[in-house]
């Protein structure tokens, strides 16, 4: 919309599809349909993959894109059914008796040695930094430059609220934000935006981001429209420039390199947060999980090709790395078949978008899910994938004051709890559906997992039997 | 009425009780039982042989029992081997195993010769392992020292006749009736399940056993039978033999506290409590059970315990002369044997725990913290 003297009139060329206009119209008088003047039909050169040849023969330019890779890929999420109990194991009401949801971020050790005396049972056992986390569900990776000031305070109030971390993207901690410390999981990525001593350590735990689901192989991203004045003294680098981190760390070319940084980033926070390291799901994860738990890693972060992005290219979005689903079963089996899998934390995120997805990830063996797009969605995000563009309506995935301060934080923050309470409501009405009163005795239980899809070779490596097999 | 009984009890003088006793007990309960499985363990059986090893297998012909003997002149010294005694029982449908006890020792050469090992028990767990998963028709029944359990395919009064329990008598006694509901009713599925000289009966049908199993493969253990209870005693194995947990904690393992009673312990309690469950996480044995297990060293001790929500019963009791300590899953089963004495109903997720010399060490009436002080010292 814009104005024309006194009078608003639609203005198509700015649309991007926000549905704001639909939404907020006190009417109800607005109808979107979509353009139904289409591209003469073809099954092979799609609509999709004309559009593409169009664009870049105009830009002679990479195809930028946000969000998750939008293509029709088969949800293995959605070939997967659970279990519930039956006479036998008597099923459990959440509403009537406890079911726990919380876990720790942070390694184990292998075993707790105690020693038994006359009068004392004594624990000689020292533990690596843990952060309890009231619900296996954390807030990925979205920095303030990606996302807006707006955004970004509502993610740590419904963190804060529902007890569980956030992630703060790369581009460091806008100092507004160190009272919110405790809930924060700072990502440590190429560029290095934003870090420094101070608030390194007023963090609960630190990521070092290697890559990202959405885009394997590649750096940051951020567009110059978006690196305004506040973003620019967060992330220490000059307004107005395309914030662009590189897609290798310069000081990591091996795991060795790794382990040097995981211990410079223990060092320097004293031995008192998890360290993790983030990868997307590649074909080779598992070997590159043992590696990353090996150098040290508290935790490992697994970022599905689905995972949602700020701007990418759009041929590596669509086209780089491989299901969450199937990269959860590979490094938890790996993990395990070294005898490794309690040394870190396995967190998979990008691909979960409902408390179903939520469900399956850790009966496959994640033990915390990482959600972005969802808690976007909670916010007011419409998914039309036009966050590069930085013209977010919604305030949310932009700079540009005129939109940021359309998101109310209260409103905003309040959503977001709501949605983690109710995805955890869920998980315990699994959970108590299966008899099973801690979500411990869920994460890895691939026998309450069974497989209703065409391609009996992804339950194998899911380790996941198929319908209609019994127990044992 | 829920499925499956157990009973057992243990004599804190150090005397021997007739398999008569826990026979007894166990066939009044009838009808937790639908004649699908049953099994006795006896511990303090062969003190003359008390420092070997002693293997009771279930064979399926001579050809699986040759094998065996194979296996067992290649890896250790056998002492004595005979047929375990058996007799034709009216009702009981065939066809009947082979059923063979060894005593063996393993040769220090190698334990020397292999570096990854702990010890001569870690050997045989690695033997019994294997037997159970490379030798078609053979599977070791028990693998304990002093001890051995006996158990097959029928009613818990058709498996006592069958092994003509009243001629053996032992400081402890498990048993064990069957009601199965998720696997078949076979001679190797009945319980006492066994591991070294850890024995276990278990009624309850354990919901985390995806989880529970995924932890004990990572640790070594193969689970190649059909069942949750197999599992459980790998994990008593684990916890107890090999990570060195006192009974009472690692029941605090399997049976943790909810996180809401946690906060309310003392400081030092808490966070003995805190670590042991984050460590222990896949260790938790989740859905309903109730469990006996049996241990032979350093001395025999029984452990009674249910699940943290109680959805299996669990009661104990002591004898007029205090010398004879009873869990079962009914009152009805320690009436039938002794008419005086305590009875008394632990509380859920909290053990019983008795050993012989010291009788009862913890009775699973008060909160766990009161057993000992228990404090982080790193
Ligand atoms: S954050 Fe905004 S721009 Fe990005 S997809 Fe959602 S609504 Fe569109």
């Amino acid at each position: 919309m814009r104005f024309n003297g006194d009078r608003i009139v639609p203005d198509h060329d700015n649309c991007v599809a926000c549905q704001r206009c639909a939404m907020k119209c006190p009417q109800g008088a607005i109808t979107i349909k979509e353009n139904e003047m289409a591209f003469p039909a073809h099954s092979a050169y799609t609509e999709r993959i004309r559009r593409i040849g169009w664009e870049q023969a105009s830009t002679g330019g990479v195809m930028l894109s946000s969000c998750g890779n939008d293509l029709p890929y088969r949800s293995i999420f959605d070939d997967l059914v659970l279990d519930a109990a039956q006479v036998t194991n008597p099923a459990i009401d959440p509403l009537r008796e406890p079911i726990e949801t919380r876990c720790f971020l942070g390694a184990r050790p292998d075993r707790l040695d105690f020693t038994e005396t006359e009068d004392e049972i004594l624990l000689d056992t020292e533990m690596s930094p843990g952060v309890m986390l009231r619900t296996p569900i954390m807030i990925g990776q979205m920095s303030l430059g990606s996302i807006s000031y707006n955004a970004q305070i509502a993610l740590f109030r419904a963190a804060m609220e529902t007890g569980t971390l956030v992630g703060t993207g790369e581009g460091g901690l806008h100092s507004d934000f160190y009272e919110y410390g405790s809930i924060i999981n700072s990502e440590v990525a190429s560029g290095r935006f934003g870090i420094n001593p101070p608030y390194l350590k007023k963090v609960a735990s630190l990521e070092i981001k290697i890559g990202q689901g959405a885009k394997p192989g590649h750096g940051g991203h951020l567009p110059g429209e978006k690196t305004t004045e506040m973003i620019s003294q967060t992330r220490m680098i000059p307004k107005g420039t395309d914030a662009l981190s590189p897609y290798p760390h310069h000081d990591i070319y091996s795991i060795e390199d790794l382990q040097q940084l995981i211990y410079a980033l223990k060092e320097s926070t004293r031995y008192r947060v998890p360290v993790g390291v983030k990868v997307a799901a590649v074909h080779n994860v598992a070997a590159i999980a043992s590696g990353m738990v090996r150098a040290g890693a508290d935790f490992i972060t697994i970022d599905g090709f689905r995972g949602g992005t700020g701007a990418a290219p759009r041929i590596i979005r669509d086209h780089a790395g491989i299901p969450l689903e199937l990269a959860i079963a590979a490094v938890d089996q790996r993990l395990r078949e070294e005898g490794i899998r309690h040394r870190a934390t396995l967190c998979a995120g990008g691909s979960i978008r409902y408390s179903a997805d939520l469900v399956k990830a850790l009966a496959l063996g994640a033990d915390v899910a990482m959600i972005c797009t969802p808690v976007l969605i909670a916010m007011g995000c419409r998914v039309c994938q036009q966050c590069h563009r930085g013209l977010c309506s919604w305030g949310i995935a932009t700079q540009n004051p005129t939109y940021t301060q359309r998101l109310d934080i209260d409103v905003a923050a309040r959503r977001v709890s709501n949605l983690l309470y109710a995805w955890n409501e869920e998980l315990r009405e699994i959970c108590g559906a299966m008899g099973i009163d801690s979500v411990e005795s869920f994460v890895g239980n691939r026998d309450r997992l069974r497989y209703l899809g065409p391609n009996p070779r992804i339950a194998e490596i899911l380790g996941v039997k198929h319908a209609g097999e019994a127990w044992g | 009425m829920s499925a499956c009984g157990i009973a057992g009890l243990i004599n804190i003088d150090g005397k021997r009780e007739n398999g008569r006793k826990v026979v007894d007990m166990i066939t009044t309960m009838l009808e937790r039982e639908n004649g699908l499985g049953a099994g006795y363990a006896c511990y303090g059986l062969f003190p003359e042989m008390q420092e070997h090893y002693c293997l009771q297998l279930l064979l399926d012909d001579r050809q699986s029992k040759e094998a065996v003997e194979d296996l067992l002149v290649e890896r250790v010294e056998v002492h004595k081997d005979e047929e375990v005694f058996t007799r034709k029982v009216k009702g009981m449908r065939g066809p009947y195993p082979l059923i063979w006890r060894f005593f063996l020792e393993v040769p220090r050469k190698r334990i020397d010769e292999n570096p990854d090992l702990e010890g001569e028990d870690d050997y045989i767990v690695d033997m019994v392992m294997e037997i159970n998963s490379r030798i078609p028709g053979a599977f070791c029944m028990s693998s304990g020292k002093d001890m051995a359990v006996f158990k097959g395919n029928g009613w818990s009064h058709d498996i006592a006749e069958f092994y003509d329990l009243e001629r053996y008598s032992g400081n402890m006694w498990l048993s064990h009736s069957r009601f199965p509901t998720n696997t078949p009713g076979w001679w190797g599925g009945a319980h006492p399940f066994n591991i070294l000289d850890w024995s276990l009966c278990h009624n309850g049908e354990i919901t985390s056993y995806g989880t529970n199993k995924r932890y004990v493969e990572m640790w070594g253990y193969k689970c190649t039978m059909l069942t949750d209870s197999e599992v459980v005693t790998y994990l008593w194995d684990l916890l107890c033999r090999r990570h060195g947990l006192p009974p009472i904690v690692a029941s605090m393992a399997v049976a943790p506290r909810y996180y809401d009673d946690i906060g309310r312990l003392a400081d030092e309690q808490r966070e003995v409590a805190i670590r042991l469950r984050r460590t222990y996480a896949n260790a938790m044995i989740n859905g309903p059970f109730s469990i006996l297990v049996g241990k032979a060293r350093p001395v025999p001790t029984l452990i009674a315990l249910t699940d943290r929500k109680k959805l299996r019963p669990m009661i104990g009791g002591i004898s007029g002369d205090e010398g004879t300590v009873f869990a079962a899953s009914e009152e009805c089963a320690i009436r039938r044997v002794e008419r005086d004495g305590e009875i008394w109903a632990p509380v859920a997720g909290n053990p019983l725990i008795a050993r012989m010399g010291d009788g009862i060490v913890w009775d699973g009436l008060k909160d766990q913290s009161q057993y000992k002080r228990m404090r982080v010292i790193a």
